[in-house]
């Protein structure tokens, strides 16, 4: 047993009263969760803190929440792990996760209703440092850790035509499918709809419409599922859409949030390789523009950033412009873009002109070509239902220097 | 005032299944429930579910397993029912899009489970109950003009007509507080067990016997309320489950000599036995003194090939690592049996039927019975399903006959004044509600368990009607209308408390031990006097007893060993 503080940010939206801050003392064994913490505060000090929890096992994706500033579930984050957390981040930064970039920066937790921490004074703790727990990012807070996700996550997921769609008649018995495939899917199936991931994903912070990592994944749920009949169409809608799945920047906020292993961001990034293959030009040419990408890097190691636009519409040979027509449109359209760095001089004009990027020293080139054939050789996707092998082939990758794209299970299991 | 032919109160597997079979008969259909429907603890289910579907297997063979499993309490009608449709329901769910494991030749592949005389789970990874749910859930979404969804919202009581026949249900809005009586011309109970009843549990939270006792107190009869299923492996303290699938790949179970205690419980099937036997074994064990000092015994997955394990096992592997700090891989992981499932509940017909005309119930809080005093792993999702989709069909049925009748006003006003009492008493003016939990939960766990007698029981019960009387003092923190948790849980607390009262009345009267009752006082099992089902009508002296039938069709009881 040992005493922790939790510090609550708490909205309570009868009161008239905006969001505030509030610290419950509880006291329990550090393997016990945070949402065991928050429930024992309910049941001790306050029936009105407001949670959605039932399972306690990780299983029904009911309390989502962030805590010391990360998406994920309170009762699969051990409280004692949670302080170490919340000391870590003081130690680091001089400041707890609220107040270090809190969204509503209103009470310090000295002015608040924190009746058990004045009671107690707040510093017999195990760690010392508060345990922040705030409700999900990008959704709206009903009350205290309380999101609507009807409005937010659930429009999403509905937006994907998330059911099965068969073509004809079902066969007597049951579809004949590669047991692959089955495995494969059942990582996008093995979700929760937590929201951890739509809380902590940056690129909806910046487009509040994009259909998010929850959703694509379970799009990838009926695309890569043989006995759907409409891949195609769900691929040219997800790509067709602006927010769809060309709107997501990489960032793996999705993977480190989900709870389950998932891996949103592999699931955005199967899609879009599945809309390349069925050669679905997109609006934003997303698939042309990663395969731009990759060419250019093996050609010079490095980004030629003035080539991107070039190759990304008409990919010709290296350094020669051989302008189509949507080319040369998207070329002017991207003009201004280019001009801003060039007028703020964070651009040279020598750099601005495709071919003249320089290309890095022979044996620096070696190690990308090493990178690209290590690259082609495990053209295989590590996919934890397939491989069934948690950490050796992670360790196998790190050892080399290779980052892994697609290893959300073997990232948790190196913790 | 929202109206609707079919009313499902719960969105399990069974509330799912029974609402889209209710509206493929092209009624009108709402589905209620207090949490989102993929919340549901139908999600927990991890195993598989059960069909005799491959060639060489066969439904009578299923049956019998169950029947024995249920140590002959079982309804054979019923049991017979479930076990025939089951092939189909799966074939069915399979063209739905659950991603059930294929063998090598992209077919169906299985796995065994405890009491089984053949490998007839399906299952997908260890994540089965959840995969069904969210395919069933994409399809509530495909239907939703035929199906409205009130999700949030909690159900207090039914309404009953002036014939005695349901009519609807008193239903608040969990996001705004909104009461609202519900107009139906049948409602359908499928709101889970009563796993909150005990402490620990592996139930999740919202297990708090909600249908069951409404269904109670709108004067139903429950049947088999004594039959509580203690699962053989759950993480000590915390009710963890582990499933049983882990001992279908092969996991053994130790002593702390490190002996493979089951040799001398079930020779035959080992691990395999059923979960009253296994649960026993592992008690006993724990009682004799060759049990770890945290009291509990061990589960040793090490034994089946790593590889599989990450592919079939991977939630227990996490569960392991996040809640026991433990590789299951490397090492065995402690256990023991801890409260799990309900077997009785509400009485019901092979269609769903209960005793008040109107009023269905399926899934767990029923009782059919196809679990009799035992319930098989792997076969409670295909209760839900058969007789969720059964009393669908049934329901709808019934709805196209009659017309809706008027409920009175009244229920509505008395739902009303039972929240303003609530919210008037203040701070102080008697116990916590979370405490009178608590020691609702210790006690049954103390005395109401693997091992029972007269003594504990008569205890247990003294102290559950101690804790009804303070539950009318209890008072509540949560005085606003949006989310009050606190609230619900008030009216929570007592509908545990009217479960714990007919689990203890029921398991007192008794006098014998089949499945999960083993009472140390009477350690045989007399067919002579309880081959029958204890029935509980509700009076205001507490439960009333009568006795019905086992329905027996071609299996005759005999003794049962694994």
């Amino acid at each position: 047993m040992a005493d922790y503080t939790i510090k609550v940010r708490r909205f309570q939206p009868e009161s008239g009263e905006g969001p505030y801050w509030e610290e419950f003392n509880v006291d329990l064994d550090p393997s016990l969760s945070v949402l065991d913490g928050l429930l024992q505060a309910k049941d001790r000090d306050d029936g009105s803190l407001a949670v959605r929890c039932s399972c306690r096992a990780a299983i029904c994706g009911s309390c989502g929440m962030k805590i010391n500033g990360q998406s994920g579930l309170g009762c699969k984050t051990q409280i004692g792990e949670a302080q170490e957390q919340a000391n870590k981040m003081k130690a680091a930064t001089g400041a707890t996760a609220a107040t270090a970039d809190s969204p509503i920066g209103v009470q310090a937790p000295e002015q608040s209703a924190g009746v058990n921490a004045a009671e107690s004074g707040a510093t017999a703790t195990a760690g010392g440092e508060p345990i922040v727990i705030e409700p999900m990012g990008n959704m709206p807070v009903i009350k205290d850790l309380i999101t609507d996700m009807e409005s937010t996550h659930w429009t999403k997921i509905r937006r994907v035509t998330p059911w099965l769609l068969p073509h004809g008649e079902p066969p007597e018995r049951e579809y004949i499918v590669e047991p692959e495939s089955m495995i494969d899917i059942t990582q996008s199936m093995a979700c929760i709809q937590c929201g951890a991931c739509v809380s902590s994903c940056l690129s909806m912070e910046a487009d509040p419409d994009f259909i998010g990592p929850a959703a694509l994944a379970k799009a990838y749920r009926f695309v890569g599922d043989p006995r759907d009949a409409e891949t195609h169409e769900r691929l040219h809608d997800l790509a067709d859409d602006p927010h769809g799945i060309y709107d997501c920047t990489h960032c793996f906020s999705c993977i480190d949030a989900c709870p389950k292993g998932v891996a949103p961001m592999d699931q955005i990034m199967r899609l879009r390789r599945k809309a390349g293959e069925e050669g679905i030009e997109d609006p934003n040419a997303g698939h042309a523009h990663e395969v731009a990408f990759v060419k250019i890097i093996e050609k010079k190691g490095t980004l030629d950033e003035a080539m991107l636009v070039q190759e990304s519409y008409a990919p010709g040979i290296k350094g020669k412009l051989k302008p189509s027509k949507r080319g040369l449109r998207e070329t002017i359209k991207s003009l201004p873009t280019i001009l801003r760095p060039l007028r703020n001089r964070k651009v040279k004009l020598r750099q601005a002109i495709p071919g003249t990027h320089h290309k890095l020293p022979g044996d620096a080139m070696d190690d990308v070509k090493a990178i690209y054939a290590h690259a082609e050789e495990h053209n295989e996707e590590f996919n934890l239902y397939i491989k069934g092998e948690e950490g050796e082939l992670a360790e196998e990758d790190v050892e080399k220097g290779i980052e892994r794209s697609t290893a959300p299970a073997g990232q948790e299991a190196d913790k | 005032m929202p109206s609707h032919d079919v009313l499902v109160i719960g969105a399990g597997l069974a509330g799912q299944r029974a609402a889209l079979a209710a509206a493929e008969e092209g009624v009108s259909v709402g589905i209620i429930s207090k949490v989102h429907p993929v919340r549901s603890h139908s999600n927990a289910a991890q195993g598989g579910i059960n069909a005799a579907l491959n060639p060489g297997d066969s439904w009578e063979s299923h049956a019998f397993d169950t029947i024995k499993g249920s140590d002959y309490l079982g309804d054979q009608d019923a049991v017979e029912i479930m076990t025939r449709e089951a092939p189909e329901e799966i074939l069915h769910l399979e063209h739905l899009g659950v991603t059930f494991h294929r063998n090598e030749e992209g077919k169906l592949g299985t796995r065994a489970f405890g009491g089984a005389s053949a490998a007839r789970t399906y299952y997908v990874a260890d994540i089965t109950g959840q995969a069904i749910m969210h395919v069933l859930y994409e399809q509530l979404m495909k239907y939703s003009e035929q199906i409205a969804r009130y999700e949030e919202w909690f159900c207090s009581s039914l309404a009953i007509d002036e014939n005695g026949e349901c009519c609807g249900v008193v239903t608040r809005n969990v996001a705004d507080g909104q009461v609202e009586l519900f107009q139906a011309k049948s409602v359908i109970l499928c709101t889970g067990g009563n796993g909150m009843v005990w402490k620990p549990s592996t139930n999740a939270l919202i297990c708090t016997g909600d249908g069951i006792a409404m269904a109670y107190r709108a004067g139903a009869k429950l049947m088999d309320m004594e039959m509580i299923q203690y699962h053989p492996t759950t993480l000590a303290g915390k009710g963890f489950l582990i499933t049983e699938g882990a001992r279908g790949e092969g996991a053994h179970l130790l002593n702390a000599k490190g002996e493979r205690f089951m040799e001398k419980y079930a020779p035959n099937k080992m691990e395999l036995a059923s979960r009253d036997v296994v649960s026993r074994a592992e008690q006993t064990e724990i009682n004799e003194g060759r049990g770890f000092p945290d009291g509990t015994v061990a589960l040793d997955i090490t034994v089946v090939p790593k590889k599989r394990v990450h592919e079939a096992l991977r939630e227990i592997v996490l569960v392991g690592r996040d809640f026991a700090g433990v590789d299951i891989t490397r090492e065995p992981i402690h256990i023991k049996p801890g409260n799990h499932y309900t077997m009785g509940g509400v009485k019901t017909d092979v269609d769903g039927r209960t005793d008040i005309p109107g009023l269905y119930s399926a899934g767990e809080t029923a009782c059919v019975s196809v679990h009799g005093g035992n319930r098989l792993g792997a076969n409670s999702l295909l209760d839900t399903l058969i007789f969720g989709k059964r009393s669908g069909r049934d329901a709808a049925a019934r709805a196209k006959r009659i017309d809706y009748s008027r409920a009175s006003k009244q229920v509505l006003e008395d739902e009303e004044n039972l929240v303003a009492d609530l919210i008037a008493r203040e701070k102080g003016s008697g116990r916590r509600i979370s405490e009178i939990k608590l020691e609702l939960g210790q006690t049954m766990d103390a005395k109401v368990a693997v091992f029972r007698d007269e003594a504990g029981i008569t205890e247990a019960l003294e102290t559950v009607r101690r804790l009804k009387e303070e539950a009318k003092t209890a008072y509540i923190d949560d005085h606003g209308s949006v989310f009050n948790q606190d609230l619900i849980a008030a009216i929570e607390l007592g509908y545990m408390l009217d479960n714990a009262e007919c689990t203890c009345v029921a398991a007192l009267e008794r006098k014998e031990s089949r499945g999960a009752q083993y009472r140390t006082d009477f350690p045989e099992r007399n067919d002579t006097d309880w081959l029958k089902h204890i029935d509980l009508e509700r009076t205001d002296d507490g439960p009333e007893i009568s006795y019905s039938e086992v329905t027996i069709t071609q299996w005759e009881p005999q003794e049962r060993t694994y």
